[in-house]
């Protein structure tokens, strides 16, 4: 869907998707890594399981919502990366706390 | 100077959103000696327009064009003001006794202000077609998101749709920078040409109007663009195959991985009517605006409106307003200062200058109706994936307006409030109803404007080991 | 123009409308007068709880025979009104708690009810598994549970108009004067007149009462809700607390409802209310200190009702004692929802029979004769 622009000179930074290391860059969200990572980052919806990919990506719309770093809920596209840091995408309902 | 979370209790001027319009306010108002916080949801200035000025991977002026690094002049003047700046803050309640809250850093907290400036700007335009949940449709405006703070680009194959002068701005952009775009399907109602002739004497002296046309030959001459289309639905098994459109009365299918909608923008209402702001039903940009008087301040004694959230009119005039709004703070609070600062003749001017020939782009680029009220099982509510037909059906029952319509079927309880259903809703059931959309009315919205967590809202920690002390203590 | 009805039903909350309902099964022919739409306030955006427990004695009879209607509701208005019964729980959060309530249940027993039963931590973490291992035990009234508000609300309302009742919405009754036998009351142009007026206006029957020289002190109220985003089904019973203010409730969708009586201000003349967030990070608290499941979970949304509170806590409820052919039934104070289908079964019998055989002398209005 997206490439990077060939002129990107800012740092990698690597995070992990569930579990899988990506490799985005500093001053992305989290949303835009997903986006720019290739894989399979479909979230599924609570109400219906639908599948979903962010849409609005200016912190509206709520399709982007993951789970970073143990807490469920966020909203993607308006956190920036940090090394290391863990997202997973959301299956149907989050878990409490999760 | 920028902090992590607000440094006083209480503020004179508090400006929520750093767009041009919030910069330009904070800006005049710290400039004057009022104590000023500038709240914004991201991580840098710059709000939509100028989104990630400071940070961009683009540095190539040409890629982006003049009027975006404009926006990092302001940025500077701002950041000069003595503004606080505080960045990554969510304003999540604003109460018509001018206290906030504000989430940041994962916790909460209250503060006043005794002027609330708002410039919380716009967003797209609901554009309810067949098939829009479909992983890979998305906004035209998320992927100009993504293209000024990541440098990301549409690669696979690329349809964009809908109308306005932000869609042409756009396709530009991506196409300078390689991104791919196979198919641009133009929605502008030929009627509307017509229609809009009578505004286009004040257009021709619009600063929009040269740079307009020229952005719209650049991407003609790269893609192809098929104009009078009448319909477009989304399809494809879990995400985005094709998109299939109609031109007079004949149907086509365009392969598609990505599809980008855009059908201009609308005022971003929700913290403002959950702060008791009135506001009325434009019959023109078809949206909610509030009703503001010439300071750009609104029925709440205290809180004022500027940018695009105070009705549609673009960037130069979100500047002049913020300037509008923080003058007449200072002019309220501290009028000494006021004598360094512009007149508001002089600013007032400034205002009409970039609002001419606004009119001629409203009525040109009226979205048919086809495309704001849709039929069938067309997803309207995407948060609780409520369709066309149940909202009919609901109406058929009993419901009168969106918040009966919340009982029945749940629209607009989700976690976006509404801002990606409501004008749908409000539409549709004045059209059910044979109403206005006036009368039909909108959700009444309510604080949180956006979800917070309990630990958040109990400003209580979330790790084990603190909350073991908390309960013990 | 003047219309005649059977009777004027000043109100289009839960109580207006199953009255109304309840006058139309008794062949009688309502108009009912709603100054927004039905269940625009309070009845509409409640907690939702269809609650027996830890009523005050007085209302016992009352709530017990609306209990009896609640369980027949999908045949008396052709909807579930979201009607579940998972039972309500009230916890007590230590000994000393736990002491009164067991004193309660005593109490009740001699009095002849049985709804209540005293449960001990085991059956506690049974019912509520997610509960605070701290808390020692509580109550139990198994047949309640909670309903959606709005949902039921405008079943009720439909029903009415089904069954005759004349529903007018967006227009307010004003000008209400008795000539003769009959009560004249101006709505939206046009003028009803019945031997019968109920008022049922919810946090504006105490105008009314006042207006028709019955005052009864009564206040305007708001409590404030707040709702989380929809998380796996955790808990079942609606519980409330016996100390702190909360009551808590998971909805077959998953959102859970954080209540507890907390108060915004309200604005009664602009129909408007603003929220206190101070008292709602109190709520945020308790749940984070009894749950502590919930810590991570999203507050999506919270807003509050208008409605009456007495001076007593208690509605009123009953033939006027100034006036023939005047009915009360205001004043709630916080817990009317889940009366609301049984009390409209009680006024439409006061009304077409002069009595009933559900207890109601507690309530009545002359209790704040002076």
């Amino acid at each position: 869907m997206f490439k990077r622009f060939d002129g990107d000179a800012r740092q990698p930074v690597e995070i992990f998707v569930d579990g899988r290391p990506v490799m985005a860059r500093e001053g992305d969200t989290v949303s835009a890594a997903l986006l720019a990572s290739g894989l399979d980052v479909r979230r599924q919806t609570a109400v219906s399981g639908a599948p979903r990919l962010p849409y609005c990506m200016m912190g509206v719309c709520f399709d982007c919502l993951v789970t970073i770093d143990g807490m469920g809920n966020r909203q993607g596209c308006l956190v920036p990366v940090r090394p290391g840091m863990q997202v997973e995408i959301q299956k149907g309902k989050r878990e409490i706390g999760r | 100077m920028t902090s992590n979370r607000p440094m006083r209790d209480e503020y004179d001027v508090a400006v929520i959103g750093a767009g041009p319009a919030g910069l330009a306010a904070a800006s005049l108002s710290a400039q004057s000696g009022l104590s000023t916080l500038l709240l914004d949801e991201n991580q840098g200035p710059g709000g939509q327009v100028w989104r990630a000025v400071t940070s961009t991977p683009l540095k190539q002026t040409r890629l982006l064009g003049d009027d975006y690094w404009a926006g990092s002049k302001l940025v500077e003047e701002v950041r000069a003001s003595g503004a606080e700046i505080l960045q990554g803050a969510t304003v999540w309640s604003l109460d018509p006794h001018l206290e906030l809250g504000i989430s940041v850093g994962g916790g909460s907290q209250f503060i006043r202000a005794r002027r609330v400036i708002l410039a919380t700007g716009a967003l797209e335009r609901p554009f309810p077609i067949p098939g829009w949940t479909l992983p890979g449709v998305m906004t035209a405006g998320a992927a100009q998101t993504v293209l000024k703070s990541s440098g990301l680009v549409p690669s696979g194959k690329t349809v964009v749709a809908g109308q306005g002068p932000l869609f042409w701005l756009l396709t530009a952009q991506i196409l300078r920078m390689g991104g791919q775009i196979d198919l641009i399907l133009d929605t502008t109602q030929r009627l509307n040409y017509l229609r809009a002739l009578p505004h286009a004497a004040a257009f021709l002296r619009s600063p929009y109007l040269l740079k307009g046309l020229a952005m719209m030959r650049e991407v003609r001459s790269k893609v192809r663009v098929v104009s009078g289309v009448t319909k477009i639905a989304a399809s494809g098994d879990g995400r985005l195959e094709r998109v299939t459109y109609e031109v007079r009365g004949r149907s086509a299918t365009a392969p598609a991985d990505l599809l980008l909608l855009h059908q201009g923008v609308v005022p971003n209402v929700n913290l403002a009517m959950s702060a008791g702001v009135k506001h009325q039903w434009d019959e023109i940009q078809l949206c909610w605006v509030p009703v503001l008087d010439s300071n750009c301040g609104t029925s709440v004694d205290g809180i004022a409106i500027a940018g695009d959230g105070a009705g549609i009119a673009g960037v130069l005039a979100a500047v002049a307003r913020g300037r509008i709004a923080a003058r007449a703070a200072v002019e309220a609070l501290k009028p000494e200062a006021g004598a360094k600062a512009p007149s508001m003749d002089t600013l007032r001017a400034a205002l009409a200058k970039v609002e001419r020939g606004r009119r001629f782009l409203d009525v040109l680029f009226q979205p048919p109706k086809q495309f704001r009220i849709p039929e069938g099982d067309t997803v309207v509510c995407r948060c609780e994936e409520v369709t066309a037909q149940d909202i009919l059906d609901s109406v058929a029952i009993g419901a009168t307006g969106p918040n009966q319509l919340k009982a029945y079927r749940r629209t607009g309880m989700g976690p976006c409030q509404g801002r990606l259903c409501g004008l749908t809703v409000t539409e549709l059931m004045a059209d059910a109803r044979g109403k206005t959309p006036e009368e039909i009315g909108y959700y009444r919205l309510r604080a949180p404007v956006k979800p917070i967590t309990l630990s958040e809202l109990a400003s209580l920690p979330k790790d084990e080991s603190a909350t073991k002390a908390v309960v013990r203590g | 123009m003047t219309l005649r009805a059977d009777a004027i039903i000043i109100g289009g909350g839960i109580h207006g409308c199953s009255t109304a309902l309840h006058l139309c099964l008794r062949d009688f022919r309502p108009v009912l007068i709603e100054k927004d739409y039905a269940g625009r306030h309070a009845s509409g955006v409640n907690a939702g709880g269809v609650r027996q427990l830890a009523r005050h004695v007085a209302e016992i009879p009352l709530s017990i025979r609306s209990m009896d209607v609640w369980e027949n509701v999908q045949d008396l208005v052709g909807d579930s009104c979201g009607f579940d019964s998972h039972g309500q729980v009230l916890v007590a959060e230590d000994e000393a708690e736990l002491e009164i309530c067991r004193a309660r249940v005593a109490d009740l027993n001699m009095r002849g009810f049985s709804h209540e039963e005293l449960i001990d931590a085991k059956e506690l973490r049974k019912l509520v598994p997610a509960v605070a291992e701290t808390c020692p035990g509580g109550l139990v009234s198994r047949r309640d549970g909670a309903a959606n508000p709005a949902q039921t609300t405008t079943a009720f309302r439909r029903q009415a108009e089904h069954l005759g009742t004349v529903v007018r919405e967006g227009v307010e009754a004003t000008n209400i004067r008795k000539d003769g036998r009959l009560w004249r009351v101006d709505a939206g142009g046009e003028t009803y007149e019945a031997p019968v007026l109920v008022n049922a206006a919810g946090a504006w029957g105490g105008r009314i009462a006042a207006s028709l020289g019955e005052p009864v002190p009564v206040e305007t109220v708001a409590p404030m809700l707040m709702i989380t985003s929809r998380v796996p089904a955790f808990i079942r019973p609606v519980v409330i607390l016996r100390g702190r203010k909360l009551s808590f409730k998971q909805f077959e969708n998953g959102t859970v409802l954080i209540g507890g009586g907390h108060l915004a201000t309200p604005y009664q003349d602009s129909g408007e209310t603003v929220l206190d967030w101070r008292k709602l990070q109190e709520s945020a608290r308790t749940v984070w200190e009894l749950f502590p499941i919930m810590r991570n979970a999203t507050v999506v949304r919270a807003w509050a009702g208008i409605e009456a509170r007495t001076a007593d806590d208690l509605p009123v409820i009953g033939p006027s004692a100034r006036h023939e052919g005047l009915f009360h039934q205001f004043g709630f104070s916080l817990h009317g929802f889940q009366l609301g289908p049984g009390t409209g079964a009680v006024m439409a019998e006061l009304i077409a029979t002069g009595n009933t055989n559900t207890p109601i002398d507690g309530l009545r209005v002359e209790r704040f004769a002076t």
